[in-house]
């Protein structure tokens, strides 16, 4: 049936024209119709301009043309601007905007022929964990604990992007990861998702938190559906300063490469004393399969991991203090008036920013401030390259680096610790190679003893995302993850 | 050393200036956006949305701007900084549209050099250049168009300024008024920036302080903001010395801050204080990475640099004979300076000089035109000065010939012609002109005879007159002199 | 590091967030906790390193100057919460 298909297998149904893509849309459409109530993945639908691109993505097929992705029904995390469709950021400041523009990301995907069902959620401006910082509301996990309807976090920030894949509402959907944004909801929901190396796919148009480690990447059921996508997402682009100019490779074909002969790097800091032991056993398995795959298992030291996390936060809210700044209310998006221009600022920007992003703001402003930025900012930048180096050094001695994703499962909504520090731990394994700026993947590997999803974590060099494509490729095939979320289209309700 | 001194009721004052120099970078497009420069667009149609700070718009450094910021260091005999860096620098201004302005703080393109001025006496001194960067102009706020709004247009947004840092050597209006010309002709010299301070293509924010003369170290200084004329500038420091001596004599501290200089009352004022605005909180701009630059770009820059004013100067002194005082005049600007050498290359050096800077200049003057648009060639003068040079005219008729030049267009030779303003060089023509005059004036003969030699110059005259000024004049002298001597 | 409520009002003001007393006890508790946090980087060694600018895998890209954007001023102005004619407006803003 319909919600069996992953990308890749819709894109041959497609081609074979054993399904078309107005039928595929539909179906999707229908779900999202049905479960996004409860869910709450989206912000914006557009089921119109879908079928529309349907329709126009069926006569190409009908004629044997359409690029990589025609007919390919995905969701879009509402970060990326989308010409004439609204884009918020799920922020009340940006609630009304329509960007005259589209970012690079899904242009891209909209050449090869993606079409896009919506605008999903996620922590408003990608500040978060549990994706419950929306101001369009929280994301509900559509995996459940068994004998338990909690409500979980789908993680964050792109909840709603593994949301919606989890829940089988789109075939894969864009994510953007500045600290673990992309890997974490991926292994909440027990999907793929790829943070690429920094530089390999364009922040043009994509909404920035911190701009030295936003990256876009792609999320889907499988590597290979990622695999597919990045394909699509990824490539040089002149309008970001940032942008590497390096050929993107056939990221598909890199998939059954296995593993042998490669060394993989097991770095001792990320077992750390309250890991809980389920998650170290599922990463000595995660090990076991490597090895079994013909890998050789190094133990490496990364150093300077525990400073990872307050690098993380000085360096990105920083970023994030100056990058918010133009939301100001003068020339687009939410505004309050007052008597004068400093009262409108700070009635629009107290009115605009949920109290996540204001605290987020607030630390940044104070981090870079007189008397404090060689404290803080600068004493960051610093550790930031002993961090990277770490890396570095690891890669002289492996090719890549294996560990869990995140330490925890899903939690419930009211499982959020009320301090944050306790909730920047989440990130604790995503963050490192964000500041590196390396690339890393997260695929899922088995459930906890609650029955939920739980994620391993592969990290690679540079643009070397095709050894952990074939790496996370060996541990999908040996984990055969074939469970399923509760809340999925698949089941009639 | 120039020695300009105030004196106050307590004694002698010295003041010491520094200059922050925003000079709008020449370039079709701006600094971080494709969106034009031109200037006086319709508002808010030559923005980009990277200028707008649109989310997600990204910046992208324009080459040619970074170019001009190395060619000018070049001029400045400055360090050009293999390794540079934009940093943010943040603060909210509703024409700031990102909530900060790129800059480079930390790492600037170009690091000292300096500039030579020349004073009226002709005593030069050299100004230290401390630092020239790159960065963007803010938008435009209009405050008087509504009784309740200021409106916003972002033409200006994003425009690359370099901003030129002097070190605090001007110890008077004169070297600051020179300073900032002797800035404003290297660069339009080298092409970077076209100079127009009245469109705002250059703007000063100058530091002030003063001190007892003798003292050591720099007191509190204040920076007025935004002066766009030489004029204001050496106003603005003037009266701003006076305030800040009349509080330190009065026993007050004068306070670090920004003023503004109001040209109609004559004074500063403090800038309407934003108490928190000033920390700016400088950071790396994340979304640029480091500029570094090859050797072989700048070596090439360099080889293509044009020749600068000073060495323009000694060329034409050494070239054309032209004296220091000459060379200045004629070097001011550029234009003139190629018009001047387009003259003299064919003509009498002498004569071209004396003609550019006498009936020349006049004639501009006189019409209200500038060098540029100039009612007579190069060529046209050069061809008018040949014609002098060859004997065809005399330097009197010479200065009708420019008149008429100017009125009509027309060539000199065609005027000549025209007018037949030809020389008379026939002696015999001469000769009963000038023995016709000597007869009519039989008692002036004698008189000058009985040693009235003054009356020479009458003969002259009366023979000028009647040739209609067209006797070639060492004719006409030899000629008298021959007829009053036998 | 201490962070008082009056730190926190300024910062609040700097960065042009209206905050409430209430609000600004909360934050000023978070805030504190968080940069307590990670004054544990006071721990590392960072004698002779350098700052990380860029993740060192490029560096600055130079565009050609040419006119390539501008003319869209019915999308700079597509989103203006307030304008006038082809301005923006805010405030009256008093120098
Ligand atoms: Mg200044
Ligand atoms: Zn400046």
């Amino acid at each position: 049936m319909v919600f069996d298909y992953t990308l890749a297998s819709a894109r041959d149904a497609l081609r074979k024209r054993e399904i078309s893509a107005v039928e595929l849309v539909n179906t999707h459409l229908e779900a999202i119709e049905r479960l996004d109530g409860r869910l709450n993945s989206f912000i914006t639908r557009t089921p119109d301009q879908a079928r529309e691109a349907a329709k126009a993505a069926d006569d190409l097929l009908a004629k044997g043309e359409g690029g990589a992705l025609c007919g390919i029904p995905l969701g879009i995390k509402d970060l990326f601007a989308t010409e004439g469709v609204r884009t918020t950021a799920a922020s009340h400041i940006l609630e009304n905007f329509v960007p005259p523009y589209e970012s690079t990301v899904t242009a891209n995907l909209k050449r090869d022929g993606a079409i896009s069902l919506g605008k999903l959620n996620l922590d408003e401006f990608a500040m978060g964990s549990t994706n419950l910082t929306s101001a369009f509301g929280g994301v509900e996990n559509p995996w459940k604990r068994q004998g338990s309807d909690a409500r979980l976090v789908p993680g964050g920030s792109s909840g709603g992007s593994a949301a919606a894949v989890a829940a089988g509402l789109v075939l894969g959907a864009t994510g953007t990861d500045t600290g673990g944004s992309i890997r974490q909801p991926a292994s909440f929901c027990g999907i793929a998702g790829v943070k690429p190396t920094y530089g390999r796919c364009s922040r043009f148009g994509t909404i920035a938190f911190a701009s030295s480690l936003d990256q876009a990447g792609p999320m889907a059921k499988n590597l290979r559906d990622c695999a597919i996508m990045l394909e699509s997402m990824a490539g040089f682009d002149a309008k970001d300063s940032t942008s590497v100019d390096k050929a993107v490779p056939n990221y598909e074909a890199a998939l059954d490469r296995g593993v042998k002969g490669m060394r993989v790097g097991i770095p001792k800091e990320y077992r750390t004393d309250n890991l809980p032991e389920e998650i170290a056993a599922l990463w000595d398995q995660g090990i076991a399969w490597l090895k079994d795959a013909g890998a050789e298992i190094v133990d490496v030291s990364l150093p300077h991991t525990k400073y990872g996390l307050p690098t993380y936060y000085i360096a990105a809210l920083a970023e994030a203090s100056s990058n918010l700044a133009r939301y100001d209310g003068v020339r687009y998006g939410k505004r309050v008036t007052g008597p004068s221009l400093d009262a409108l600022y700070e009635a629009t920007r107290a009115a605009g920013f949920g109290d996540e992003v204001k605290r987020r703001i607030l630390l940044g402003t104070h981090v870079l401030s007189s008397g404090y930025y060689d404290a803080y900012y600068l004493r960051a930048q610093k550790v930031r390259t002993l961090l990277q180096r770490d890396f570095l050094q690891a890669y002289e001695k492996v090719d890549m680096l294996l560990t869990p994703t995140a330490p925890s499962g899903a939690f419930a909504w009211d499982e959020k610790p009320t301090d944050p520090v306790q909730v920047y731990l989440n990130d604790v394994f995503t963050v490192p190679a964000s500041l590196a700026g390396v690339p890393a993947v997260s695929v899922p590997a088995g459930l906890d003893s609650t029955g939920v999803p739980l994620g391993l974590q592969l990290i690679g060099r540079f643009f070397d995302e095709e050894t952990l494509f074939a790496a996370g490729h060996v541990l999908e095939k040996s984990a055969s993850f074939s469970h399923r979320p509760t809340l999925h289209a698949g089941v009639s309700a | 050393m120039s020695s300009y001194r105030i004196t106050g009721e307590t004694g002698e004052w010295e003041i010491v200036v520094g200059m922050e120099v925003h000079a709008q970078v020449v370039s079709q497009s701006k600094l971080f956006s494709g969106a034009a420069t031109e200037y006086g667009g319709e508002p808010n149609t030559q923005v980009s949305l990277v200028d707008a700070g649109f989310p997600g718009m990204l910046p992208v450094l324009n080459k040619e701007c970074v170019a001009q910021a190395i060619r000018t260091g070049l001029g400045l005999r400055a360090q050009v900084n293999k390794y540079s860096r934009f940093d943010r620098k943040n603060y909210f201004y509703a024409d700031l549209p990102t909530g900060y302005q790129i800059s480079q703080f930390e790492h600037p393109i170009i690091g000292e050099g300096k500039v030579e001025i020349e004073l009226s006496e002709g005593e030069k001194r050299i100004i230290g250049v401390t630092r020239l960067h790159l960065e963007q102009d803010a938008g435009k706020s209009i405050h008087d168009q509504d009784p309740t709004r200021s409106f916003i247009d972002l033409n200006r947004a994003g425009v690359a300024l370099m901003e030129i840092v002097s070190e605090p050597d001007i110890r008077s209006p004169e070297e600051a008024g020179a300073y900032l010309r002797k800035l404003r002709q290297i660069l339009r010299y080298l092409g970077t920036c076209d100079g127009n301070m009245e469109e705002g293509s250059m703007r000063a924010d100058v530091n002030v302080s003063v001190r007892p003369v003798g003292e050591e170290g720099y007191r509190t200084r204040c920076e007025i903001k935004n002066l766009n004329s030489v004029r204001y500038v050496m106003q603005a420091i003037e009266v701003e010395a006076e305030r800040q001596i009349t509080i330190w004599e009065e026993g007050g501290t004068v306070d670090q801050e920004t003023r503004l200089f109001d040209h109609v009352k004559g004074e500063t004022r403090t800038m309407r204080s934003k108490d928190d605005a000033h920390d700016y909180r400088y950071f790396p701009d994340p979304d640029l990475l480091p500029l570094e630059l090859e050797q072989s770009w700048i070596d090439e820059l360099k080889a293509a640099l044009p020749e600068l004013p000073e060495d323009k100067r000694a060329r034409l002194e050494k070239d054309y004979g032209v004296s220091q005082y000459e060379s200045g005049v004629l070097t001011a600007e550029q234009s003139v300076a190629d018009f001047y050498e387009e003259v003299a290359r064919g003509a009498d050096a002498r004569l071209a000089t004396n003609w550019m800077l006498g009936d020349f200049f006049a004639a501009l003057n006189r019409t209200g035109r500038s060098i540029e648009d100039s009612p007579v060639s190069a060529q046209g003068l050069r061809e008018l000065l040949g014609l002098i040079s060859d004997s065809t005219i005399n330097g009197k008729i010479a200065k009708e010939v420019l008149e008429d030049m100017v009125e009509t267009g027309d060539s000199a030779s065609a005027i000549v012609d025209r007018k037949g303003l030809r020389q008379v060089t026939d002696s015999s023509a001469i000769e009963a002109t000038v023995q016709g005059i000597l007869d009519a004036n039989a008692d002036k003969v004698a008189e000058y005879k009985s040693g009235k030699d003054k009356l020479f110059g009458f003969f002259v005259g009366q023979t000028m007159k009647a040739m209609k000024g067209k006797a070639n004049p060492a004719m006409v002298n030899d000629v008298l002199k021959k007829l009053l001597s036998a | 590091m201490s962070l008082d409520a009056k730190k926190v009002a300024r910062i609040a003001r700097l960065a042009r967030i209206g905050l409430s007393d209430d609000e600004v006890q909360t934050y000023q508790k978070d805030m504190e906790g968080i940069i307590g946090w990670v004054e544990q980087l006071n721990e590392v060694d960072i004698t002779d390193v350098p700052p990380m600018v860029g993740t060192g895998l490029a560096t600055a890209r130079l565009r050609d100057d040419i006119v390539t954007d501008g003319e869209r001023r019915d999308d700079v102005l597509s989103n203006a919460p307030e304008r006038e004619g082809l301005f923006f407006t805010v405030p009256k803003v008093v120098e």
